[in-house]
């Protein structure tokens, strides 16, 4: 059985760094990837009008590409595009 | 003191239903685990890890409706990382993998030594915010005094003896754990 001094404690806190947060959030964002959050992305990423129009109204733009989106997709769009 | 986190089991079970922000949650509370597995347990470089760590959480994700116990989440993150290392170091093509990254006796003790720390964690959860930002800063993200009391507002000099106050919190409650479950007959 373990005993909880400060060095033990210590050593075991330590042992847990955080994982890097992009890999955190792209883990997070998997559920949304089947959502349309990957389509979006990936051509937000290659259609530099279309990244623009997003950056300027999200909600506008997806509405006039026929976007149909969650809103936690919404809201991981933003986050990605208030990133970049 | 704050209440204990909600279980793994019920938290699986709001993923199982759907809640974007179950799944949130269950990603960061075991992202450091599964990370650790990967650079700790299995020595594999940032590349292979941020590979396998997305991996492992794919995998939970559609593997949600079929686990056979919803508690025993951690066991199956740690098994399913423990298999996509393994797989990752074989298919590599590098130099014939060492018995420690196949997951001999030295890598199930390092993840043995894992589990005992996700424990702790768990106990920093019930800690007030501040010792949570100074013990996690301090141990967890090698933050130091200065950097940790400019974050909280807090002076340099005062950390030191939070440190010591909060670890001795967290072993109060790591302690009160063991006395209930000893009471409830967990213990044998």
């Amino acid at each position: 059985m373990t005993r909880y001094d400060e060095q033990s404690l210590a050593e075991l806190l330590a042992l847990l760094p955080p994982a890097p947060t992009a890999w955190v959030r792209a883990a997070q964002e998997l559920p949304l990837l089947e959502k349309g959050l990957g389509e979006v992305l990936e051509r937000a990423e290659t259609d530099v009008e279309f990244r623009a129009r997003l950056i300027a109204d999200l909600e506008a733009a997806l509405e006039a590409e026929g976007y149909d989106a969650d809103p936690a997709v919404v809201e991981a769009l933003r986050a990605r595009l208030d990133d970049a | 003191m704050n209440e204990p986190p909600e279980s793994d089991a019920a938290l699986v079970a709001r993923c199982r239903a759907g809640e974007q922000a179950a799944w949130s949650e269950l990603v960061e509370r075991f992202s450091r685990y599964v990370y650790a597995i990967t650079v700790r347990g299995f020595r594999l470089s940032e590349t292979d890890a941020e590979d396998v760590f997305q991996e492992v959480f794919a995998r939970t994700y559609e593997h949600l409706d079929r686990l056979r116990d919803d508690a025993a989440i951690r066991p199956w993150l740690a098994q399913t990382a423990r298999r996509c290392c393994i797989d990752r170091i074989r298919a590599s093509g590098r130099e014939e993998p060492t018995d420690l990254e196949l997951g001999t006796e030295e890598s199930e003790e390092q993840i043995a030594r894992l589990d005992e720390a996700m424990d702790v964690r768990a106990a920093l959860d019930e800690l007030p915010e501040h010792c949570r930002e100074i013990l996690d800063g301090f141990f967890a993200c090698d933050e130091s005094y200065r950097s940790i009391g400019d974050r909280l507002g807090l002076p340099a000099g005062t950390i030191a003896s939070r440190i010591s106050r909060c670890l001795a919190k967290m072993r109060e409650i790591l302690e009160g754990r063991k006395v209930s479950s000893a009471a409830s007959g967990e213990l044998r």
